[in-house]
């Protein structure tokens, strides 16, 4: 059975002498009756398509409204003419996180982690490292069932859904599960993995799903970018030793307990906060009268 | 939640609700008529219909017809895949009272003329709900191998639909019963471990106030 506490599964690394990955792992066969072969198959697979997503990447596609593409080519574009202040892995992390977000929008493949809305989040700390030959296929591999297990905490005590918990449940979620993927990779304690998961959920506690239109674009994609640069703060934080003194299940307890109390105009229903600005209503208006006209 | 739905599944976006669920309504409508629909009448409702055209709903639900999966990268091309396969249909809006905001009405026709109307909500996740078939209310899931029996609310139905799936060795997981008005019209809805072996639909449609069997086997 998957863990409902981040408190278990810790404990369960500790008893068991595995690792966080291992732990995920084995926890995962005995609920879903698959062969450890097969399961790390399908973990590949994941990456695969994760990785098709990047490459198949054009800077000249648009969504069916209009307003998503071409963002990830003009941040690609300035950080290589040195004008941004990020650089390097930053830079390239943001630019990850608005490529795939950019595809999902333009009707692409992608991988949903744990959502569609959220999808680059993950992909974009992982990929760059990736390309650089930091970590190989099978080092990421084990660091996306670190972030699957804390998902599946989320997704046991909260929500992964927008419509129920607002944004911080779709990216803020993304963001931790990354965290810890990325604490992993670099060797970091199962311990280490569970405070930056904490600090990254914590950061974005609140956030609201708010796209205008109702379409997963605005303000969607570049959410994705504040879910990515986060979980790499949150990551190096932990990395550093620094704590946020509220323990991972609680932060979620949090998250949960927010989310419920968030209006549900800004529970994925296109109403309130940038869905509701008169800008946001404007573009709603166009998006769908050429819907009409076809 | 299960590993692979947390990270997962693979598909083609924007959205699990409005893009991949859509896609699964449209093949499951396509695999309860029993075959690619020559005509097709997609309505929407609600969100579908207030943004289902951003969401590619129009397009996954078309491409579920012609039998693709959640993850076919050709789902952005799926009116002109129509086209070319010869399946006619058209997209509009309708208005349903109390029905899932993510709700689409399939009106469906065989090549023999064979008609099917099927309703479906998207429920989250990718995750859907097929509501009615051919007016009477259904609820499951597409999730299992499903046998959709339509009888005259008469006795005896029940009982010689589970014995027929019982001599074919078939477990029943869930079932349930709906009608229209007492003594009219019968839906029973069977969710199977094992797929419906088309001899069993055949037998089943044979017998006495047995108005229509459908099955959907994944």
């Amino acid at each position: 059975m998957a863990y409902t506490s981040v408190r278990d599964l810790l404990n369960a690394c500790k008893t068991e002498g595995s690792s966080l990955d291992e732990v995920i792992l084995r926890s995962d066969l005995a609920e879903s009756g698959l062969t450890e072969e097969e399961s790390h198959a399908q973990m590949r697979h994941l990456w695969q398509v994760m990785t098709e997503t990047s490459r198949n990447y054009r800077a000249e596609d648009r969504s069916a409204s209009g307003f998503a593409g071409g963002d990830a080519a003009k941040v690609e574009q300035a950080a290589a003419a040195g004008l941004l202040y990020s650089g390097g892995y930053y830079a390239q992390v943001i630019a990850e996180a608005l490529k795939t977000a950019e595809c999902n929008a333009c009707m692409k493949r992608i991988v949903a982690a744990p959502t569609a809305g959220s999808c680059g989040v993950l992909p974009s700390v992982l990929l760059p490292l990736w390309r650089a030959g930091t970590y190989d296929e099978e080092a990421i591999c084990r660091a996306l069932y670190v972030a699957a297990g804390f998902g599946q905490v989320v997704a046991a005590r909260a929500t992964l859904a927008g419509a129920e918990g607002g944004c911080q449940a779709e990216v803020g979620a993304a963001s931790a599960m990354a965290a810890a993927a990325l604490v992993h990779l670099k060797g970091g304690t199962a311990e280490a993995c569970a405070e930056a998961f904490s600090l990254a959920l914590t950061n974005l506690e609140g956030l609201v799903c708010d796209p205008v239109a109702g379409l997963v674009e605005l303000p969607c994609i570049k959410r994705n970018v504040i879910g990515a640069v986060n979980a790499v703060s949150a990551a190096d934080m932990a990395l550093a030793g620094v704590v946020g003194h509220i323990p991972a299940d609680e932060v979620i307890d949090a998250m949960a307990e927010v989310g419920a109390a968030m209006s549900r105009d800004l529970r994925e229903t296109g109403i309130g906060g940038l869905a509701g600005t008169p800008t946001g209503q404007a573009i709603r208006d166009i998006v769908t009268m050429a819907g009409e006209e076809e | 939640m299960r590993l692979f739905d947390v990270l997962g599944p693979v598909m083609t976006g924007p959205s699990s609700s409005h893009t991949a669920g859509a896609v699964r309504i449209g093949l499951t409508a396509r695999k309860l008529l029993g075959e690619q629909p020559a005509r097709a009448e997609i309505l929407l409702h609600g969100s579908f219909a207030a943004t289902g055209r951003g969401h590619g709903t129009d397009r996954a639900l078309v491409a579920g017809l012609l039998g693709m999966q959640p993850d076919d990268e050709n789902i952005p091309r799926s009116f002109a895949l129509a086209r070319r396969a010869g399946m006619q249909f058209t997209v509009g809006t309708i208005n349903l009272r109390g029905a899932h905001p993510n709700t689409a009405v399939l009106r469906l026709q065989g090549t023999d003329g064979h008609k099917l109307e099927v309703m479906g909500a998207s429920i989250g996740g990718g995750r859907i709900n097929i509501c009615q078939i051919d007016g009477i209310t259904t609820n499951f899931g597409a999730d299992h191998d499903t046998l959709i029996v339509h009888n005259l609310d008469t006795p005896g139905h029940v009982a010689a639909v589970t014995t027929c799936l019982s001599e074919h060795n078939i477990n029943i997981a869930t079932m349930q019963l709906y009608r229209s008005t007492a003594g009219g019209y019968a839906v029973m809805v069977l969710e199977c471990d094992q797929p419906i072996p088309a001899d069993i639909v055949s037998q089943l449609r044979r017998m006495p106030g047995i108005v229509k069997v459908t099955s959907l086997n994944l």
